[in-house]
């Protein structure tokens, strides 16, 4: 079966042919499956935000292809414009790109992009709301009036109600508060759950990939360097120290621990901890 | 994309047109443009383009730049050239066609236009290209001082200029993300009639208004913060010299309008 997506070799540079030429992005590929959760992870400018751009048709690669369902976005202009629907961008901070004067033609204005009809476009609209939590109220409130957590959602609200094949989330938790981050992470699940959608996210937090994500993608200087889950991720985590990286927090308790002489699985999320330790302290009872 | 725009940039370096102080760059471009206009015969002329462009070549500024910056003017150019061309009397006829009239008054008129304007904007873009937008200001701001005996707010509009320079790059970053993110929704701007691009331009004024409004708040409880106060008994970091440089540059260019005005007077 042809992948959702398929990036071949990307190469990207900035400002080529100046001095300030630098290179964002080095030979990557890497591949997407339907129905996956991708966690992306890399330090601040290894690349990951230039090659998300890459994956909606935003930026042309310099050399390499990206491929969805097996056609090349770049092949003509109409398809091009078709992927921007088809793969969903959410930049960082997409609250900042909130403009109507209701939040519910706010998150009609892509879908109206798309040519749809009225009625089409309400329910996407409404059916998205849905997704994250905006009440019927604040659709008729004006964005600017809404708390920072709840316009982030709404931003988030108007590239869902595209309804995108595969929903790019660029560091969609970034400065919101411990509640507001969860509140988008359990969103974009409930989303992913109903639609069956393909997503991709871009973040620093390891905790969250650990437990969300089927695959991670590691980035680092340009390069795509790591691929796999995130057990096979996270099982060396000095390699990912060196990249400025970290490993989940349960995960550095549980080497902490074994330092000190513990036997302990390897664990990435606090569920899988939890059941460590109990299976410990029962197995020490009945010693 | 938008950064390609040149906006009177900068160009770092330290040659001599470089190290003057930027007040004798400011007066001197005001000089210049007094010589560009007692220049009169074909002689003043070349004193004056060779003046400058001995003075582009001292700065060691590539003169590639130079035609880049001259490219959004060509139209004036050209219109100011023809209206010369076509409206100017004169005694020997070249052409005559219908109505049009070409004397060679005219033609002559016309080409003297051209390399007047030609030397006006380079001039200018030695200055801005030579000068930090700071230097610039500070200079602006020590040579409007007089002004403020008269109640003008000469440090509070030179900060203000200040400020709104150190911002022209922020925003045209701002504008190329948001630009991407509405794209990223569909947003078409380049396709369309005049009336559905000048409506596709609205998704982005309004985010970038109310993020410009935003900074500008911030900025200005940051200076509240710091108790911020100009004018009155502030001191600078960088002080405002004249040296040897500047007294030899006032000399060439004094010199150099001297010699214009008696090549014109000798209707050379």
């Amino acid at each position: 079966m042809t992948p959702l997506l398929e990036v071949q070799n990307l190469s990207h540079t900035y400002s080529a042919g100046t001095p300030f030429a630098h290179k964002a992005l080095e030979d990557v590929s890497f591949r997407v499956d339907r129905g996956e959760f991708i966690g992306v992870i890399g330090h601040t400018g290894s690349g990951k935000s230039t090659l998300m751009q890459h994956l909606n048709g935003l930026l042309k690669p310099d050399q390499g292809r990206v491929l969805l369902d097996g056609k090349d976005i770049w092949s003509d202009k109409k398809f091009t414009r078709e992927c921007r629907f088809r793969v969903g961008l959410v930049f960082q901070y997409p609250e900042y790109q909130l403009f109507e004067e209701t939040v519910y033609a706010d998150i009609a204005f892509g879908p109206k992009n798309m040519g749809l009809d009225g009625k089409e476009i309400d329910r996407r609209v409404r059916e998205a709301a849905g997704f994250v939590g905006i009440t019927d109220a604040q659709l008729n409130a004006s964005p600017f009036d809404l708390s920072g957590g709840q316009k982030r959602r709404a931003a988030i609200a108007g590239i869902v109600a595209m309804e995108p094949e595969l929903l790019i989330l660029d560091e969609p938790t970034a400065g919101l508060d411990p509640r507001g981050r969860e509140e988008i992470l359990d969103n974009i699940q409930t989303y992913r759950r109903a639609k069956n959608a393909t997503v991709m996210m871009v973040t620093h937090s390891m905790n969250d990939v650990a437990r969300l994500a089927d695959r991670l993608i590691v980035m680092s200087q340009s390069h795509l360097v790591l691929e796999g889950t995130p057990e096979e991720i996270f099982s060396d985590p000095q390699s990912l120290v060196d990249m400025g990286l970290d490993v989940p927090e349960v995960t550095r308790v549980f080497l902490a621990l074994e330092k000190r002489g513990l036997r302990l699985p390897r664990v990435y999320t606090l569920d899988q901890a939890v059941a460590a330790l109990a299976a410990l302290k029962g197995g020490a009872r009945h010693a | 994309m938008l950064k390609d725009i040149t906006l009177g940039q900068y160009f770092p370096g330290n040659s001599p047109i470089h190290r003057l102080d930027p007040r004798t760059k400011l007066i001197l471009l005001v000089v210049y443009i007094v010589i560009l206009f007692v220049a009169s015969g074909p002689v003043s002329y070349c004193l004056c383009l060779g003046f400058l462009a001995a003075c582009i070549a001292v700065s060691k500024i590539p003169p590639k730049s130079f035609l880049r910056g001259m490219k959004p003017l060509i139209f004036l150019m050209c219109f100011t050239g023809i209206m010369n061309l076509f409206f100017t009397g004169g005694e020997t006829l070249l052409v005559k066609f219908w109505i049009i009239h070409i004397y060679l008054e005219g033609v002559i008129r016309a080409v003297y236009m051209i390399l007047r304007f030609i030397a006006l904007i380079c001039a200018t873009f030695l200055l801005t290209y030579t000068t930090s937008p700071i230097a610039l200001t500070d200079a602006l701001e020590s040579l409007l001082r007089p002004l403020g005996k008269l109640g003008l707010p000469v440090h509070e509009l030179a900060m203000m200029m200040c400020i709104a320079l150190r911002f022209i790059p922020t925003l045209l970053e701002e504008t190329d993300k948001i630009m991407s993110a509405q794209k990223a929704r569909g947003a078409d701007f380049e396709t369309g009639s005049l009336i559905q691009r000048v409506k596709a331009l609205i998704p982005i004024l309004v985010p970038l208004f109310i993020s410009a409004f935003r900074r500008a708040d911030e900025l200005a409880t940051a200076m509240e913060c710091r108790c911020y106060q100009g004018g009155e008994g502030r001191t600078k970091m960088k002080q405002l010299r004249y040296g040897r440089l500047d007294a030899s540059a006032f000399a060439v260019t004094l010199a150099v309008l001297a010699g214009s005005i008696a090549l014109t007077v000798f209707g050379l």
